[in-house]
């Protein structure tokens, strides 16, 4: 099938985890629930109950980027269900029913929740409509060809019968599954690509969402943690005289790296958390601090490294040309979504409840079985709406710690709620880079490139498979499939872990830290070569003409090119990555003092087949403020072994009056759908850091934006 | 001690043992069971806590539940009941304002609040009242937008 062919090379391209591809295997009749009565689940995502409800397995998580409404859609278009109707489930933990076939695991991540389930989950759609057809044609004695569906019922136009998919479920489960049933043509979609309403949002805006944080069983105790401050340090001793005196306070329990404090409610187990005395073994990492972890890092990068990409003859074409050279260096930062990290935990001696909210169902599960020696069949995990993801609940930390936890009691509930202050100094950092890059230009062009990556792998720890040969395929996203037209490339990648500090996946992950280094470095080229940075761009996207037509509309758009203010500038990015082709334009002005002002930002996206266009706008729009806010402020920095950020007082955010309008022009396409939800993260950096350049001559190869080199007269 | 506290929310009395300086929030979530208010920060930084006391914003994370009694507590369970809240919810539905939602009880009682005392604010305005709470998915452009239209809608 041409359709499935295309959807598969275009996950393959710019994939995190492409090398992982596993085979898709199609989902048996599904779960636990499938087999029992008359309901009609052809598959593990779809379940027609004789009272005429559908329910939608979601394979995949909902953190707020829309994707349950997008599943649904797509669920729904081939199936001609009810679209207003039809229930949505948060899915169990099975790899083998839910697995992402691009990681190989129930996972939700890399923006590829659509790519990778675009045909499997159109597929079965069609398949289970075309069962209840069959159904109903043979009920009708009718040929099936001769009758239709369309919101939840099967029609005989000619004689105008119809059925409704609930009455036809229990019939419908009797007849064995059709193979290679045709997909609709995506002309004749209803569904698709039209404005629709998001499923979750009518809750979320009373209050009635329940997430992780929000679980309520009978008996529940509430618990408060402490890990170590510094990385890799014990617990010493505890004086928890005080603490037991907190009104509301039920026990305090030390666990190696950590104390917890149950009680009556958060609030007692938060006091009582405060009124221990703690004594910490700060153990080998005392000594960390953020300017020997740059100085390894910078040492590191002098090495030579792995190679993810090579064409042309680097070392000959820069042979008596003039070099360019410039290095880029990202901070580690924290992923501070809203609802802190948390999680619910029931421990029988034979089994194991968890209410949390992850992108990572199975991965709980089965680290849970191995912490407990349970089972992975006895662990249940319930899963939740996200109060955020951003890549920090692809980590099953706070279910194991949690469960540490519950060890120490007698089989009651317990939810362990992190402060914000353990969220941030608790997290998996986006890793610290370095981008060192030299470039030589010919005839106003770029003509050859060479480029180093230098930072830590997540993937080696997260998904080891995918480590292959030292690269690190998230790392180099971005960087080993340059859009632009340059003969001569070289590009290559060093793995090198900080001391003590986890680092962890980040929305926009290896694209953000190299669409940063790239974009960055070619204004500043453009400026060697006398050109304006979209022109210069635009003259070498022969090869990427999507990504030529997105740059193309929004210097439109942004009055690219129009006079602006003194100390006023625009800034362009442009960017492939996540199969989605993104040029953003951010306008900015520099005070006298430093101090940058958000004038407007506008981005134009091809992202194929948009699902569903508003959510592509939304998680542009978010994410593009996603971008800026790290751009502006996002740092975490260690002293003594520890994070010395701590709440939102010093790790900063965007507030409402710091943003300006940012529009989003979303180009039609009929190309396979690309992935959208950590594209405006990428690309936001690097635009605002142009439009700084522009706007003052100050050339920024470090983020976050350092005020003191804007302030007028500093450089 | 835990002492027993009337507490008025969203209309319905409601006796609670809570300690003088347990906050407001820990009470509604964790002993009166409305969780549709939010922790994020603890500090007054965040805002996701956001709740009414006579109709006037405030962050029930450091106030005390003492502080409370004997006024009433609208939450973002009980807004929709008010014409400006409903409104506001309407509004924020239309405009699809929401991502991972765990922010927007306490955006849509800052913005209800607000207004509930100023009906057609200005950009400023909206910015005075709802600088105060973060959105991390960065829903603020449409955030923005909601407002006016909810304040539009009252005509």
């Amino acid at each position: 099938m041409i359709a499935s062919r295309l959807s598969r090379r275009q996950l393959l391209k710019g994939s995190a985890a492409a090398c992982v591809l596993l085979a898709f295997h199609w989902p048996e009749r599904a779960g636990a629930k499938a087999s029992k009565g008359s309901e009609f689940a052809p598959n593990a995502f779809i379940r027609i109950e004789p009272d005429g409800g559908t329910v939608l397995v979601m394979p995949q998580v909902e953190m707020g980027q829309g994707v349950y409404t997008s599943i649904a859609l797509i669920l729904a278009e081939e199936l001609d269900a009810d679209y207003a109707r039809v229930v949505l489930e948060h899915a169990p933990a099975s790899d083998k029913l839910y697995a992402n076939p691009v990681f190989g695991l129930q996972a939700t991540g890399n923006s590829n929740s659509i790519r990778a389930f675009w045909t499997p989950l159109r597929q079965a759609g069609a398949t289970a409509r075309a069962l209840l057809v069959a159904a109903a044609a043979r009920q009708w004695r009718v040929d099936p060809q001769t009758c239709s569906a369309a919101r939840g019922e099967v029609v005989h136009a000619s004689s105008g019968r119809k059925l409704a998919f609930g009455a036809l479920a229990s019939a419908a489960r009797q007849l064995p599954p059709p193979a290679n049933v045709p997909l609709k043509d995506p002309r004749n979609f209803v569904l698709i690509g039209r404005a629709q309403r998001r499923y979750d949002t009518p809750d979320k805006v009373v209050g009635k969402t329940t997430y992780g944080i929000d679980v309520m069983l009978p008996g529940l105790r509430f618990a408060t943690i402490a890990a170590s401050p510094v990385f890799g340090g014990k617990v010493k001793s505890v004086d928890d005289r005080a603490a037991r005196a907190v009104p509301g306070v039920h026990k305090v329990i030390v666990a190696d790296d950590l104390v917890a404090v149950v009680g009556d409610h958060m609030w007692a187990a938060k006091k009582g958390l405060d009124a221990l005395t703690i004594s910490w073994d700060p153990g080998p990492n005392a000594a960390v601090d953020s300017r020997a972890i740059w100085d390894d890092l910078r040492a590191a990068s002098t090495k030579a490294g792995a190679v993810a990409h090579s064409e042309g003859d680097v070392a000959k074409a820069m042979q008596g040309a003039e070099l360019h050279e410039a290095a880029y260096e990202m901070p580690f930062l924290a992923h501070a979504t809203m609802e802190p990290m948390n999680c619910t935990v029931q421990l029988r001696k034979d089994s194991c409840e968890l209410w949390l909210g992850t992108q990572v169902m199975s991965r709980v599960q089965g680290t849970v079985a191995k912490l407990t020696g349970l089972p992975p069949e006895k662990v249940t995990v319930h899963n939740h709406y996200l109060g955020g993801g951003f890549g920090r609940r692809l980590e099953p930390d706070m279910a194991l710690k949690a469960v540490r936890v519950a060890q120490q009691l007698d089989g009651e509930p317990v939810k362990v709620v992190w402060t914000r202050e353990e969220d941030i100094q608790h997290d998996y950092y986006r890793p610290a880079y370095r981008d060192t890059i030299a470039a030589t230009l010919k005839n106003g062009r770029i003509d050859a490139w060479n480029y180093k990556i230098t930072g830590s792998s997540v993937m080696a720890r997260w998904l080891p498979p995918a480590f292959q040969k030292g690269i690190d395929p998230d790392a180099v996203d971005s960087a080993a499939d340059n859009p632009y037209d340059i003969p001569h490339q070289h590009v290559e990648y060093v793995r090198a872990e900080p001391p003590a500090v986890p680092t962890g996946f980040w929305r926009g992950v290896g694209p953000n830290n190299n669409v940063f280094a790239r974009e960055s470095f070619i204004d500043e080229l453009a400026r060697a070569a006398g050109k304006d940075p979209v022109a210069f761009r635009r003259d070498m996207l022969g090869k990427t003409p999507r990504l030529r037509a997105a740059l193309e509309l929004v210097a439109e758009k942004s009055g690219w090119g129009q006079p602006l203010p003194a100390r006023t500038g625009r800034g362009v990015a442009a960017q492939t990555a996540f199969a989605s082709y993104i040029a953003t334009v951010v306008e900015a002005e520099v005070t006298e003092l430093g101090e940058v002002r958000l004038r407007r930002v506008t981005c134009a996206v091809d992202t194929g087949l948009a699902v569903s266009p508003d959510t592509v706008r939304a998680q542009l729009q978010g994410g593009l403020i996603f971008g800026l806010t790290a751009a502006l402020y996002g740092e975490i920095t260690i002293e003594g072994g520890r994070v010395k950020q701590s709440n939102f007082n010093d790790y900063r955010m965007l507030r409402i009056d710091q943003v300006p309008a940012i529009e989003v022009f979303v180009i039609d396409s009929s190309e396979p759908p690309g992935g959208i939800g950590e594209t405006g993260a990428t690309a936001a950096p690097p635009a605002l850091r142009n439009a700084i350049y522009a706007a003052t001559g100050v050339a920024l190869r470090r983020l976050p934006v350092d005020r003191q080199a804007l302030v007028r007269g500093a450089t | 001690m835990p002492e027993q506290k009337q507490l008025t929310i969203n209309g319905q009395k409601h006796a609670v043992d809570a300690p003088d300086d347990m906050p407001l929030l820990w009470v509604l979530r964790d002993i009166v069971g409305l969780t549709g208010t939010k922790f994020g920060c603890g500090i007054a930084q965040c805002g996701a806590c956001t709740v009414h006391l006579d109709g006037r914003p405030v962050r029930s994370c450091l106030l005390p539940a003492s502080a409370a009694v004997g006024r009433a507590v609208t939450t973002i369970e009980g807004i929709g009941a008010t014409a400006v809240g409903a409104r506001v919810q309407k509004a924020w539905l239309e405009l699809e304002v929401v991502q991972c939602g765990y922010c927007q009880s306490g955006q849509i009682m800052s913005a209800v609040a607000l207004l509930s005392a100023t009906p057609r604010p200005d950009d400023s305005d909206i910015n005075a009242a709802m600088a105060g709470n973060i959105c991390r998915c960065g829903t603020y452009v449409r955030i923005r937008e909601a407002i006016k239209r909810a304040a539009g809608s009252e005509a």
